[in-house]
């Protein structure tokens, strides 16, 4: 039993301290890793598991990963995604992207981070050895946010593997640890009993039944202390106190009905029915399906028996029988309901899953009577997981039939623009070569110029920096020297003093100019080089824009035919395993309505009988008191029984007997 | 442990049948975790092998959702036209986040209203792409504004204009958005 509670306050824990530790407090650096965590923290996890799969692919496909935004998150993103195919019941492939994490070349503490969460797959996977293993693997440092978290979990650990000792030094440890209030107490609680410390172990399950919290999983754990210590106090006797904690748990909490129902019977085992009433008058008057609920509707009547209140007891016993028949009556059409196929219809009815509540509203849903015992259903961890399966194969085959649908579009959109481009696209690539042509000539030139003035700095040449004018006028002389001849110049020194003259002044100006003109040659260049880059700018645009042009209609119709094969083998698998999945379900859901139809049929005859006698007894207390006097008195035995505490009480061991003698008192 | 529903032997003996409905009425059955026991039908090993098929059609599809947002991104948002949108919230920021509008050059692109579960996702953290498109190179004019409510319960709405410039690569704009209990602008932006 102790393995049992333990389970549960397991997975009560579970559900409050869920994967938000972990991502919570990180700065981003990826907007995709955001939006991945966006999905997860809506619970949303297929849409989470593909953007971060997605975004891991596009990483490792890119030559320099240390560049990608993701870089910066890389290790984190292994784990979620890790994390996020457990939320996502994909078990096995969890663990397989963990143990990659481990077996790589990481730090110490990224390491043991990975070996906590692989040894909380095989925990919650119930693998419990496996659990072990692992989590004895860690060693060196532990992430700071994780030191508690990985001590809780070996505690849990060693406990299911029966190491109560171990586990206990644990939990002893992390009594005052504010992230686990109330669990860690509970559970060294649970571990003491375990090892028959009985005195220990009940002080610590009375401390956490004492916890003051808002937190709803806190109060529910606190609850389920105190109900674990009452109903084993109440199993040795010790009426008094076990009623003390059965009274702590809150009446609207989600063990309140069997605190209520434990609470009857301490009274009635001190034969004080009633006190019983109290409690059982109030669970008679909750949710029928429920079992402690309909044990009291036959509680009720039970001591108002005891008390002598034979016709109230009657009636009550009624009441039981009426709302008995009614269940039998729902249970019936629950089950052919689930025959016909309703039942899994209306678990995929859309509206219900808007309501985080969805389970309970389920059973408040008009013309489906398949959902009324499904609470109790739901109580199976093998059920549940069944239905978490068909619900997500369920997503599964929208999702693949809404993609279905995109590959159409997808090839439309495709054949529109081919449709656009490949009439535009020749006379484009025609002007494109031509200014090609020009561009590549330009580009030669500027680099032929830069070469000169480089070479210039080295070896000054004035003359390369001669104005077009200056050329034009020492080209003139030039040939104004040649026509005249070189005899008739030495014959007229006066013509040759004035070529002489202007010769001198044009390399005057070109000497004397050289230093200024270079440097503006320089500021041109660099003038040139800015046009130069917002050409190449243009240019690699252009590029950019004529690949986006082929690439937006070229390519895919290979892989859109491929993506679409896939698709549709999907869809046939889902719709395959739907089928199976649905079909396990109705007999898991038939199996459990038959059991508790036969339950509560069993139930109806014991009733039936009951009243009858009940009515008798109101019948034969009408009788002058005079002749039951009379009756006491040739029976002394049954007086003597009346008088002696207990005698009446049902027990296990002779309740044939103690009936009997009843029988003949009341008689 | 005895069966609080034990079987009648017989009918006739009233008080024994009664004895045996309150015996079976015993504290250990009250008690006791309650479990669901599987019809003969459905095995264990029926269910995990069932659980492993469905694990395994779960990857398939997966694979094939990865692939198609490659696909998807590459033929609809090439990366030298994508603009990517992201909203995300100021840590700890408790104010309720009723809508957001956005208009992108002149024109409106996003209006999100956001539900219980999205809002709880941006204060822990999440980032949501809220709009996907493409534009052309060079600077464009991005309009935000909010609606929501205040802890107190007043109206807190804001406006904030943004320039931003797309390169030849994909463009990602973060829009945070604070409440009016925050220290920092309403609105921020962050080109990655």
């Amino acid at each position: 039993m102790s393995g049992k509670i333990f389970r549960s306050a397991v997975l009560l824990f579970a559900a409050h301290s869920a994967f938000a530790s972990e991502t919570e407090r990180l700065e981003l650096k990826d907007p995709y890793f955001g939006e991945a965590l966006y999905y997860a923290h809506q619970g949303e996890y297929f849409d989470a598991i593909s953007r971060l799969d997605t975004e891991l692919k596009q990483y490792y496909g890119v030559d320099e990963p240390q560049l990608d935004s993701l870089y910066f998150h890389i290790n984190e993103a292994e784990f979620s995604v890790g994390d996020f195919e457990l939320s996502y019941r994909m078990h096995r492939r969890a663990g397989r992207a963990i143990q990659a994490v481990i077996e790589g070349n990481v730090a110490p503490a990224v390491r043991n981070e990975a070996i906590f969460r692989l040894a909380r797959i095989y925990f919650q996977k119930e693998q419990n050895v496996n659990a072990l293993h692992t989590i004895e693997r860690i060693e060196g440092d532990i992430p700071p946010h994780l030191v508690t978290e990985v001590a809780f979990l070996k505690g849990q650990i060693y406990m299911v593997n029966g190491k109560f000792a171990e586990a206990e030094n644990i939990f002893q440890s992390l009594e005052g640890a504010k992230s686990h209030e109330g669990f860690a107490v509970y559970n060294l609680g649970i571990s003491r009993l375990a090892q028959e410390k009985e005195e220990a172990g009940v002080l610590s399950l009375a401390k956490a039944g004492q916890i003051s919290s808002n937190d709803r999983a806190v109060l529910a754990i606190k609850d389920k202390a105190n109900l674990t210590l009452g109903s084993r106090l109440l199993e040795k006797g010790e009426l008094q106190a076990a009623k003390q904690y059965l009274e702590r748990v809150r009446l609207d909490g989600p063990f309140s009905n069997r605190a209520l129902l434990g609470l009857g019977w301490a009274d009635v085992k001190t034969e004080n029915y009633e006190r019983a009433l109290v409690p059982w008058t109030i669970l008679a008057k909750r949710n029928v399906t429920d079992q402690s609920v309909q044990e009291a509707m036959l509680g009720v009547p039970y001591s108002y028996g005891k008390l002598g209140l034979y016709g109230k007891s009657a009636l009550n016993y009624g009441r039981a029988l009426d709302a008995i028949g009614t269940e039998l009556d729902k249970l019936d059409t629950s089950i052919n309901s689930i025959k016909d196929g309703k039942f899994l219809k209306a678990l995929v009815r859309e509206e219900i899953k808007q309501d985080r509540n969805w389970v309970i509203k389920l059973r408040e849903l008009e013309d489906s009577p398949e959902t009324y015992y499904l609470m109790s259903l739901m109580a199976s961890h093998d059920f549940q997981s069944s239905l978490q399966n068909y619900f997500d194969l369920e997503q599964l085959r929208k999702r693949l039939e809404s993609w279905d649908e995109y590959y159409h579009s997808f090839e439309d959109i495709i054949a529109l623009r081919r449709q656009y481009y490949e009439p535009l696209l020749p006379s484009i690539d025609d002007q494109f070569r031509k200014l090609d042509s020009v561009i590549r000539l330009r580009l030669e030139q500027r680099d032929r110029l830069n070469t000169r003035l480089q070479s210039m700095l080295v070896s000054p040449r004035p003359d390369f920096l001669a104005t077009a004018e200056e050329r034009i006028a020492g080209e003139a002389i030039t040939r104004l020297v040649k026509r005249i001849g070189k005899e008739s110049l030495r014959a007229n020194p006066d013509v040759a003093y004035r070529i002489n003259r202007l010769n001198g002044y044009l390399h005057w100006n070109i000497h004397t100019e050289y230093d200024e003109r270079f440097t503006q040659a320089f500021d041109n260049l660099y003038a040139l080089d800015e046009d130069i880059a917002r050409l190449k700018e243009i240019y690699a645009s252009f590029v950019r824009t004529r690949q986006a042009a082929t690439q937006s209609y070229q390519g895919y119709d290979e892989q859109i035919r491929r993506l679409r094969i896939k698709t549709r083998n999907a869809i046939s698998k889902v719709e395959t395993l739907m089928a199976r999945q649905g079909h396990m379900l109705e007999v898991m859901a038939v199996n459990q309505l038959v059991q508790r139809r036969q339950r509560l049929e069993s139930s109806q005859v014991k009733a039936r009988f009951a009243m009858a006698e009940s009515y008798d007894r109101a019948t034969t207390s009408q009788a002058p008191a005079a002749e039951t006097q009379a009756q006491d008195e040739k029976s002394p035995a049954a007086a003597v029984d009346e008088n002696v505490p207990g005698a009446n009480a049902p027990t296990l061991e002779d309740g044939t007997e103690e009936t009997e003698s009843q029988g003949q008192s009341e008689q | 442990m005895m069966c609080f529903y034990c079987t009648i032997r017989t009918q006739r003996k009233v008080f024994i049948y009664m004895s045996r409905f309150f015996r079976g009425f015993s504290l250990l059955v009250l008690f006791a975790v309650t479990t669901i026991s599987m019809g003969e039908e459905v095995s264990k090993e029926q269910i995990k092998g069932l659980d492993e098929q469905v694990q395994d059609i779960k990857k398939d599809v997966l694979g094939i959702s990865a692939e198609l947002n490659m696909l998807e991104e590459k033929l609809l948002y090439p990366s030298n036209t994508q603009i990517s949108l992201f909203v995300a919230m100021s840590e700890k920021d408790k104010f309720r986040l009723d809508s957001v509008e956005i208009e992108l050059d002149g024109k409106s692109v996003a209006h999100h209203i956001y539900s219980f579960k999205e809002l709880e996702a941006l204060q822990a953290g999440g980032m949501q792409r809220i709009y996907t498109g493409n534009v052309r190179t060079g600077e464009h004019q991005l309009k935000v504004g909010f609606i929501g409510k205040s802890i107190a319960g007043n109206e807190h709405r804001k406006f904030e204009n943004y320039t931003f410039k797309k390169g030849a690569g994909p463009g990602l704009i973060e829009i945070r958005l604070a409440g009016p209990g925050v220290n920092t602008k309403s609105i921020q932006f962050k080109d990655w």
